[in-house]
């Protein structure tokens, strides 16, 4: 500290007295590049108003006592700067600290999720989960059993950021005790539901929507916990239709039940599932129709279940500058032919 | 031989005459301008602290000297004392951007960053000292 101090002295009062002499803007050129050095340096505000002072004494030995003594006043004045700017040095490591540790935490979230997509001959599965900063409170889980019935959840938790990752967290734990239920999606969310109502906090309420795809007879059934409705594309008829399961959100009450829905899904049918990052995509205009989606999906069809996902994420990121408000989950399953 | 000087503090008068208290044994003892302004910046925080949360205490300021192998160095202490109501939770005090007045780097953290060494003792109820010091380099 004092050796770079006086290192920056001896500059200070080099480039000052070649302004003085010449002044023109290479000398304030000089002072432009010298102020870096000052921050490189962690030299304060107060310091620098000394580095001045003492330069100035140098040059002028006759200075006037009260212009001399005005400089101990702006020392003064510079203090409270001093101490913003001493502070600011400490909150910025701080945070290169928290972001680190979110890092951490936010790579460790990433197990939580599938590490692959069940590869099925009847199924084409695509899956896409971004999160609008590091950590996510979206859910999605699979599960394949021997008979090639295949589970799904998508979960969104209400919030977003840390506090909803640590919750999600749970939702996983949850999920993996209970697999017995696996093929009933009205009884899982059940007992799901009496999970997070006895473990998470009273603020913290999960949508879920649970399917389960018996791929030997291609019957769909389904329940929801109050998520955002899917979609279910008719090959046939070439139309949408929303996929609405009604029922409570997870933790609002003990004994909620769910009703459980049925779709007999032919070739070429699809289910979509999504969380609400998908349908609230805001963009100047307000948010985005649901149209919008079943329209972007359209144009992609042809293409596979995962780049129908890909591509409809990138429209919808670009619709809105590439900056994600929430967390956003689009998971498609069509049935081959 | 140590030179103290105490200053009773219960008016902004209080803080001003330990300020100055506080400059005149600085320059004394040969301090700069900024390490002079930066020990009475802390006097003064530490002395509107006591007028402001306690209504009245006492700032005592006093030369320390230490022995090193490079000799012996010398530098000024603080001891702000008061009787007042306490503070319940220092470490939430002394957590950066915790002040009343808006975390522009100011209150205890800022006057343990201006000092070389910082010490605080606080019991609810019965009063909050605080010693600091700062050494001449
Ligand atoms: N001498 C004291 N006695 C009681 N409480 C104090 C004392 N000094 C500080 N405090 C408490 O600690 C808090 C933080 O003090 P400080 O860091 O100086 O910031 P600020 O005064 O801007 O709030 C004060 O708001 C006050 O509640
Ligand atoms: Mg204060």
């Amino acid at each position: 500290m004092a050796d770079s101090y006086s290192f920056m002295q001896e500059q200070y009062t080099k480039i000052l007295k070649t302004y003085l002499e010449e002044k023109n803007e290479i000398g304030l050129y000089q002072a432009q590049q010298f102020s870096k050095k000052v921050l490189e340096n962690q030299i304060s505000p107060e310091e620098v108003v000394s580095l001045h002072i003492e330069a100035l004494e140098h040059f002028f030995p006759d200075l006037p006592q009260g212009a001399r003594d005005s400089f101990d006043f702006l020392i003064e004045i510079m203090m409270g700067y001093g101490m913003a700017y001493r502070e600011h040095q400490i909150l910025r490591d701080k945070q290169k600290e928290l972001e680190s540790e979110i890092n951490v935490a936010a790579s460790m979230q990433q197990t939580f999720l599938p590490d692959e997509i069940p590869e099925m001959d009847t199924l084409d599965v695509g899956v896409i989960s971004v999160p609008a900063s590091k950590m996510s409170g979206d859910y999605y889980h699979f599960v394949k059993d021997d008979n090639d019935c295949i589970g799904v959840a998508i979960a969104d938790i209400i919030g977003k950021g840390v506090p909803a990752a640590l919750c999600m967290s749970m939702i996983k734990y949850a999920m993996d005790s209970l697999p017995e239920q696996r093929l009933q999606p009205g009884a899982l969310l059940e007992n799901l539901n009496r999970v997070v109502e006895q473990n998470v906090a009273s603020n913290m309420f999960i949508t879920m929507m649970y399917g389960s795809y018996d791929s030997r007879v291609h019957h769909f059934y389904y329940s929801g916990a109050g998520h955002e409705p899917g979609f279910y594309y008719n090959k046939a008829e070439d139309s949408f239709e929303e996929l609405y399961a009604k029922g409570l959100v997870l933790g609002l009450n003990r004994d909620t039940q769910f009703r459980e829905y049925h779709k007999k899904v032919e070739p070429g049918d699809f289910i979509v599932l999504l969380s609400d990052g998908v349908t609230e995509c805001r963009t100047d205009d307000g948010f985005i129709e649901r149209e919008e989606i079943t329209r972007l999906i359209r144009q992609y069809s042809d293409l596979s279940a995962q780049e129908i996902v890909d591509n409809v994420f990138y429209q919808l990121e670009k619709l809105q500058g590439f900056r994600l408000r929430d967390d956003f989950s689009l998971i498609i399953l069509r049935r081959k032919v | 031989m140590s030179v103290q000087s105490n200053v009773e503090v219960h008016s902004e008068w209080g803080i001003v005459s330990a300020r100055q208290a506080g400059r005149n044994l600085a320059k004394e003892l040969g301090f700069g301008g900024v390490d002079q302004a930066r020990f009475t910046t802390a006097i003064s925080e530490l002395a509107r602290n006591i007028y402001l949360y306690a209504e009245q205490g006492e700032i005592i300021i006093e030369t320390v000297e230490n022995s090193r192998i490079t000799g012996v160095q010398r530098g000024l202490k603080i001891t702000a004392r008061d009787r007042g109501p306490g503070i319940k939770s220092i470490r939430e005090v002394m957590e950066d951007g915790y002040t009343t007045s808006g975390g522009l780097g100011a209150g205890l953290p800022g006057v343990k960053r201006l000092m070389d060494e910082f010490d605080i003792d606080s019991v609810t109820g019965e009063g909050t000292e605080i010693t600091a010091i700062k050494w001449l380099r």
